[in-house]
């Protein structure tokens, strides 16, 4: 199998809202961007993938529309998935793993604003029992974060000094939405406060990928994607041990991310709880790095998180910033499915 | 005070409404029919494990299960979250507690809401009690919702009685209805063309890569991948490229049948637009005929084309745009 790698990311500044521009006008500046990291012009590259989701926008097939953004014409080899764009990257991943292209870029984006997100999402849920009754998405997560407290697995002030950290640490990232400390506020939905929630906001992301000797002309350091994987948990949430993530476990174990420790990960735990059970889930203790770029409290345009975190932790080996990196990027209710990659630089010499 | 405006963001509504209907499998029916008769059904795994909501498959074993069996109407709270402002369509209007409720006799826990005057009345472990709606469909919100219930759970319920699942005019089938309602911008180079035809102009945008007029624009040329800005006026006039005849009626559309759709190549303009043909009869509409926009009293939008009286446009003239 060859070796693979992210030898470019980019991103948007994440906003409560881009109403000014499309789509894809919101989304061309990072795949420009993303592209000049690698002297690559769209024309060159062997495969794209996108990650999207109509519901967000309100519009059938409304990935068409930003595919403009990427010269999508024949011979383009192509493709899109209806989740985050992590998953986007997987499908990128085994492309290239198979030999049928060298380089692939993966884009994913989402606009927030036009819709009232936490009612959008009840839309991907069961038809049957769970979406008649519109349980929101903050809603969902804070039945997880009350069975993680009667559990004894966290508290109110551990929540809270998540969300300190995370901003805090946000304060150095500008492409964050929310940056620097903030009041934790008032419960949304008890016992998650505003401040426990992700901003809801727009926002775009852009990866490169390549193989083999190609990542190393593109890229003085590239991130080599040692493993990576992806579950799901149970489809009915009353059948799930709400306060664990046995299928973000079993994803890192066939990553290979439980063979040696990672120096740093970038989790997607859109709420503090979350990043409570994926710490367990991940085995991660206090010597990892956890969501140094904020993660998705400062910024969670949503269908493009999950990319970001992969990007995140790519750009940290890329600066020689990290040398094993664990990225992780969820969708769906309560942590419903995970991904896991382990990304690491070349091993210094001497 | 004189200041140059921000350009104007252009905002409509855009409501989204999509009522599913869904089919039942046995498991299902079974389920949702005894809501309707205030029946509580689970399904039996091999392992013997009661789960509700039942579904058709041991999600440990994906074996297929069929075994039916009644539980109790009163259950155990397993994790709650208090919603302080409901939203649109969620059980209650005035502030509930969400729950998951593992009913006597259950494995499992069902989400619903819980009827409680604050979240102080509400704790993991508070015994509940299903609280049926007055009328009942065949569907999840037949439990209106859980309210507090001062009785003990049972000894043991490892005893869950078998139930057939058999009821009289089963329900077979479920509509779920939604809508989601959004605030459509059109970004700005739609805004651009938009704002445009309000003064009855036609603009496209040229591709700084290779020089094609795109209209309407959408600010990428997707040939080239790179942003289109610069504005260029195309038509008014154009020829038609190609057609259809179209004989079936849209709902509230208040066009006669039959009528001619048709993509015209505006003058100027390196992509064909569509729009309806007007002022010559349906069979006579043909390739290359010159077509020029009718513009309706106060439409912001050309309401049809209709021929120039020109001789037509020379097959080579729009070959490329076809
Ligand atoms: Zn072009």
């Amino acid at each position: 199998m060859r070796d693979v790698a992210i030898v470019a990311f980019s991103q948007t500044d994440h906003r409560r809202s881009t109403e000014e521009l499309s789509e894809v006008e919101m989304l061309m500046p990072v795949l420009h961007e993303v592209l000049e990291q690698t002297g690559l012009r769209t024309g060159d590259i062997g495969f794209t993938c996108s990650g999207s989701s109509d519901y967000l926008a309100g519009r059938a097939f409304s990935f068409t529309m930003a595919l403009d953004g990427v010269g999508a014409w024949p011979p383009i080899s192509e493709s899109h998935v209806e989740m985050d764009g992590a998953w986007a990257l997987y499908e990128a991943w085994v492309k290239l793993l198979t030999g049928e292209a060298d380089t692939a870029l993966v884009y994913s984006y989402g606009k927030s604003s036009p819709g009232p997100v936490r009612d959008v999402l009840t839309r991907q849920l069961d038809p049957y029992y769970l979406a008649p009754l519109w349980p929101d998405s903050v809603a969902l997560a804070a039945l997880q974060a009350q069975a993680l407290i009667d559990a004894g697995e966290a508290d109110e002030p551990a929540l809270a000094a998540i969300a300190a950290r995370s901003r805090s640490d946000a304060a150095g990232n500008p492409h964050a939405q929310l940056r620097g400390p903030r009041d934790q506020g008032e419960y949304l939905v008890r016992p998650l406060r505003t401040g426990d929630c992700p901003p809801i906001g727009d926002g775009a992301a852009g990866v490169v990928l390549a193989a083999g000797d190609k990542a190393r002309e593109l890229c003085e350091r590239p991130a080599w994607i040692r493993g990576m994987d992806h579950r799901i948990e149970a489809h009915s949430l009353g059948v799930r041990d709400l306060t664990d993530s046995p299928s973000t476990r079993l994803a890192a174990e066939r990553a290979g991310a439980f063979e040696r420790p990672v120096d740093t990960a970038e989790l997607h735990a859109p709420f503090t709880s979350q990043e409570v059970v994926l710490r367990k889930a991940l085995d991660l203790d206090e010597r990892v790095r956890v969501n140094p770029s904020g993660g998705a409290l400062a910024a969670n345009p949503v269908m493009a998180a999950g990319l970001i975190r992969l990007g995140e932790a790519a750009a940290a080996v890329h600066r020689g910033e990290s040398e094993r990196a664990l990225a992780h990027a969820t969708s769906g209710p309560c942590l419903q499915q995970n991904l896991v990659a382990v990304l690491e630089g070349e091993p210094h010499v001497g | 005070m004189p200041s140059t405006p921000a350009p104007e963001v252009l905002r409509a509504p855009l409501v989204v409404e999509f009522p599913f209907t869904r089919s039942l499998g046995p498991v299902q029916s079974a389920f949702l029919t005894g809501l309707r008769e205030r029946t509580v059904l689970g399904v039996k795994t091999s392992g013997g494990r009661v789960l509700v909501p039942p579904v058709e498959y041991d999600p440990e074993t994906a074996e297929e299960i069929r075994d039916l069996v009644e539980v109790e109407a009163t259950g155990t709270v397993t994790t709650w979250a208090w919603n302080p402002e409901p939203r649109p369509a969620q059980p209650l209007t005035t502030p509930f507690a969400w729950v998951m409720v593992r009913l006597d006799g259950a494995d499992t826990a069902l989400l619903h809401a819980l009827d409680a005057p604050g979240p102080d009345a509400v704790r993991t472990g508070m015994r509940v009690r299903v609280r049926w709606a007055a009328e009942r469909t065949g569907a999840i919100t037949d439990i209106a919702c859980f309210e507090p219930h001062d009785g003990a759970a049972g000894p043991d319920h490892d005893g869950a009685p078998h139930h057939s699942g058999e009821f009289a005019d089963p329900v077979t089938r479920v509509v779920a209805p939604a809508r989601l309602d959004y605030t459509y911008t059109p970004g700005r180079a739609q805004a651009r063309f938009i704002n445009a035809l309000a003064g009855q102009r036609i603009t496209g945008e040229r591709c700084p890569s290779c020089r094609k007029v795109y209209v309407p624009p959408r600010g990428a040329c997707p040939t080239c991948g790179v942003a289109t800005s610069e504005q260029v006026e195309v038509g008014p006039r154009g020829t038609v490229t190609t057609y259809c005849i179209v004989n079936i009626k849209a709902k509230n559309l208040d066009i006669e049948v039959p009528y001619v759709y048709a993509h015209i190549a505006l003058d100027g303009a390196d992509l064909a637009l569509h729009a309806r043909i007007g002022g010559i009869p349906y069979d006579q509409v043909r390739m290359g005929l010159r077509v020029e926009p009718v513009w309706s009293e106060g439409g912001r939008h050309p309401d049809h084309y209709r021929p120039t009286g020109e001789p037509d446009a020379d097959y080579d003239t729009y070959k490329e745009l076809l």
